[in-house]
């Protein structure tokens, strides 16, 4: 994870980029009505997978645009970015140069 | 179990050291067991350890997928101190650091605990405010600590760069603070606990749980199945992995944490040095290596190395405040993969499951924890009630709100 795909900029050092988390947590619709437990798991629960992660990216020091990109928390690969709005990229977790090594065995 | 001693020492001098015992057996597991730890690292082991020293429960197995202390607990910088700013975080750091303190004669191993002075220092107006009213509520929870100036932190570190770009205008002192050997302390709590009737089986992978009528009473693992009447969870950076397993998820999410060692040389620093500010700590091992950490990298990852960006972020700060290390070599850089939680305080907690419990969200500073949290774990554990030094820990108050909240307070270095 050297170099980092924005797709607004294309490829750069991975230091001009910041991650922060977990990608398509959608907002309560009902914000008013949640009780204390669904609030908790909207503003602090993760899935914090180990493999395929679809995760938010901002390009800090460059465009300052944020991007959401699909990366494999095992071997740090990165499978794809994309732009927010734009639908889950399909990853095949199998992928033999890329896919999770547990499941090469 | 034969206890360590000046006597043993010199029988088995006369005898070419053939005759150690080996610290702790290797034995098949049994069809079930009263408790279950999964996660073989320090504070697995400590838990398993005060389980049968303290509450009386000798039908424990500790599990673990590798080997026992070959993750974050070899992996860390050594540091023990309690000079935390919220009540809740004091009370736990301080149970441990106590417990640190008589240690090495409780197990009969020593774990080299060393209390050599852990100085923080202090580099702009915001840092002397803060280590200002730190250093006040450490006091008022009656845990030691000193305000020292800058001619206070030159006499301790004689070649620190006062001048540097970031000048150092004070520091906080916990005299008590200091160092231990982390792999003694692995191996220490195992033997004492395996010559108490602990298992430990080491390369045994958990793979899923037994859980009936929302209760666990068991373990899939590499090895088989394994009955339990209760589980405890204490595998730091994969204890999201777990949670999924038995069906929750938890307030955490898993990044790598860098560390090096220099080359080893003659001793030149009898402290332990941290900044917050700068970001990074710098102590010495008994083998002269200096040993250097700082902070984590900020994305999810289980790849247990960090990115190069940071070793130049670790190296900076080593340089502009220890001008005199700038030609070492670097012997060893490696990650370990922490469980952080938002307010940066632990997760000690029942869970959703029932008799399933979770020691985790240590994060980056768990190590100088290791006694204490293993006890008030082993506590809560044998009662099923969680200990009152572990209750505000509990995974429910990301729901309450009523968060430990050590990072943003104390804008903690670990």
């Amino acid at each position: 994870m050297f170099l980092i795909k924005c797709p607004w900029c294309g490829e750069r050092d991975q230091s001009e980029f910041h991650a922060h988390g977990e990608a398509h947590i959608v907002r309560p619709e009902n914000p008013d009505q949640l009780s204390e437990e669904e609030w908790g798991d909207y503003v602090f629960f993760r899935k914090n997978p180990k493999g395929l992660h679809y995760e938010r990216w901002v390009h800090s020091h460059g465009c300052r645009r944020w991007f959401n990109a699909a990366r494999n928390t095992i071997t740090d690969h990165i499978y794809a970015t994309y732009k927010p709005g734009e639908p889950k990229p399909e990853i095949d977790v199998n992928d033999p140069i890329h896919g999770n090594p547990e499941n090469q065995r | 179990m034969k206890r360590y001693s000046i006597f043993s020492l010199l029988r088995n001098s006369v005898n070419y050291h053939q005759d150690w015992q080996a610290n702790w057996r290797s034995p098949d597991p049994k069809k079930e067991y009263d408790v279950v730890i999964v996660g073989g690292g320090g504070h697995g082991l400590a838990t398993a350890y005060y389980l049968a020293k303290e509450c009386g429960i000798t039908n424990v197995a500790v599990i673990e997928k590798g080997w026992i202390g070959g993750g974050n607990t070899g992996r860390n910088t050594t540091i023990v101190r309690s000079n935390y700013l919220c009540d809740e975080s004091a009370g736990m750091y301080e149970h441990a650091l106590k417990l640190w303190e008589g240690l090495s004669t409780e197990l009969n191993y020593n774990v080299m605990f060393s209390p050599r002075g852990l100085l923080h220092l202090a580099h702009n107006v915001h840092d002397m405010q803060e280590i200002g009213r730190r250093g006040n509520a450490i006091h008022l929870n009656g845990i030691d600590s000193q305000f020292l100036t800058p001619e206070g932190v030159k006499k301790m570190v004689p070649f620190i760069n006062l001048e540097c770009r970031y000048p150092v205008l004070g520091a906080l002192l916990q005299p008590r603070g200091g160092t231990a050997r982390h792999d003694a302390v692995a191996w220490g709590y195992a033997r004492a606990a395996d010559a108490m009737g602990v298992d430990i089986i080491q390369n045994c992978e958990v793979t899923g749980f037994k859980i009936e009528n929302n209760t666990v009473t068991g373990l899939k693992t590499s090895r088989g199945m394994i009955g339990a009447k209760k589980v405890g969870c204490v595998v730091a950076g994969h204890c999201s992995v777990m949670s999924e397993m038995a069906g929750f998820r938890l307030p955490i999410e898993s990044v790598p944490l860098q560390a090096m060692v220099s080359e080893p040389i003659k001793p030149i620093i009898d402290c332990v040095v941290m900044s917050g500010s700068v970001h990074v700590y710098i102590s010495q091992s008994d083998k002269g290596e200096l040993v250097i950490g700082a902070g984590s990298d900020l994305y999810n990852s289980y790849s247990q190395r960090g990115s190069f960006d940071l070793v130049e972020e670790n190296i900076g700060p080593v340089l502009e405040l220890y001008p005199i290390f700038s030609r070492m070599k670097m012997l060893r850089q490696w990650g370990g993969i922490v469980d952080v939680t938002v307010d940066r305080s632990p997760v000690v907690s029942k869970t959703p499951v029932n008799n399933l419990f979770f020691n985790c969200g240590w994060g980056t500073g768990g190590f100088k924890a290791t006694p204490g949290s293993g006890h008030v774990f082993a506590h809560s554990i044998a009662r099923g009630e969680m200990h009152p030094i572990a209750e505000p820990f509990s995974m429910n108050r990301f729901n309450s709100g009523a968060l430990v909240d050590e990072g943003a307070a104390a804008a903690v270095a670990h």
